[in-house]
């Protein structure tokens, strides 16, 4: 983590700072427990090729997790994340390293608080996206 | 699929209904296992120390945590079999107030749509919930509209 980050700061079209993963499928069974999503397909390999899937596949609610995190390192702990919208697009595999990115895309302030909208994604290693998204979030001024 | 789980009839006439509220008593562990599977160190979901001197004032959930409170129970209501699964379309999360230890947070999700498709695969049942997440103060804390694809 860095130090915080102001609405001053902020450009729109800039980016956040990515963040990488390397799930594996012991991260995806800590997962199932950590949440109560007990699908097979994330940690039976024989019961996901039996659905077709080509082995285990990460849970689509931890890829929206890896991106909450990468938003909350980003607008630091004076920062708050009010909205976070997401479509599962794609599958990720254990063993391979998942990629999280976001752009801004607006900023604004509106009843006294400072509004950012950024653009997110995960991506897998043929930068194909799995996950897209929008995340709001409010940031303290420099001034104040 | 349909046929061995609940059919879209079935489904249907579930729409507007509430499933039963879920009650979880938040403490530092569940905190502290969320953010070991996510393998998310970020020290205000961990560190009291930390924690304290932030802008919070104490530890409190990462603000995607709220995803897992409440969805297993919405797999045991909705499918009958233990083949069938749900996997997500979308999520659409709201955050309201943060969530602490010492919490007790009721998870009241109730079916707003549900929906066929014709595919490729064969049919394709979407549902829609929403989810309303209160604390002890009955101060709504998180809102989220999942949409889920039954298998």
């Amino acid at each position: 983590m860095t130090g915080q980050l102001y609405y001053e700061g902020v450009v729109v079209g800039g980016e956040i700072t990515t963040l990488l993963k390397q799930p594996t499928t012991r991260q995806l069974v800590m997962w199932a427990g950590a949440s109560g999503d007990y699908n097979p397909i994330h940690y039976d390999k024989d019961f996901a090729q039996s659905r077709g899937l080509p082995g285990v596949v990460v849970h689509g609610q931890l890829a929206s997790c890896f991106l909450g995190q990468m938003v909350t390192d980003w607008i630091g702990e004076q920062g708050r994340l009010k909205k976070l919208t997401l479509t599962y697009r794609g599958m990720n595999f254990p063993g391979e390293t998942l990629i999280c990115k976001g752009t801004v895309t607006k900023k604004y302030i509106e009843d006294g608080q400072r509004f950012v909208v950024c653009s997110l994604w995960t991506e897998n290693p043929k930068r194909e996206k799995t996950v897209t998204g929008t995340a709001v979030v409010t940031l303290p001024s420099r001034g104040s | 699929m349909a046929a061995d789980g609940l059919s879209i009839e079935e489904l249907k006439s579930k729409i507007g209904a509430e499933l039963e509220p879920v009650v979880y008593e938040i403490e530092k562990g569940m905190l502290r296992r969320f953010a070991q599977a996510v393998g998310d160190p970020n020290p205000l979901w961990q560190d009291d120390e930390y924690a304290a001197k932030s802008s919070f004032g104490s530890i409190i959930a990462p603000p995607t945590f709220v995803l897992t409170l409440g969805f297993d129970r919405v797999v045991h209501q909705l499918t009958r079999i233990p083949s069938q699964t749900i996997i997500h379309a979308t999520t659409e999360l709201e955050h309201c107030q943060p969530v602490r230890p010492g919490d007790v947070i009721t998870a009241t999700t109730k079916i707003a749509g549900v929906r066929q498709r014709e595919g490729k695969i064969g049919k394709t049942t979407f549902v829609t919930f929403d989810i309303t997440y209160k604390n002890q103060r009955q101060e709504v804390v998180a809102r989220c509209r999942q949409m889920a694809i039954i298998r």
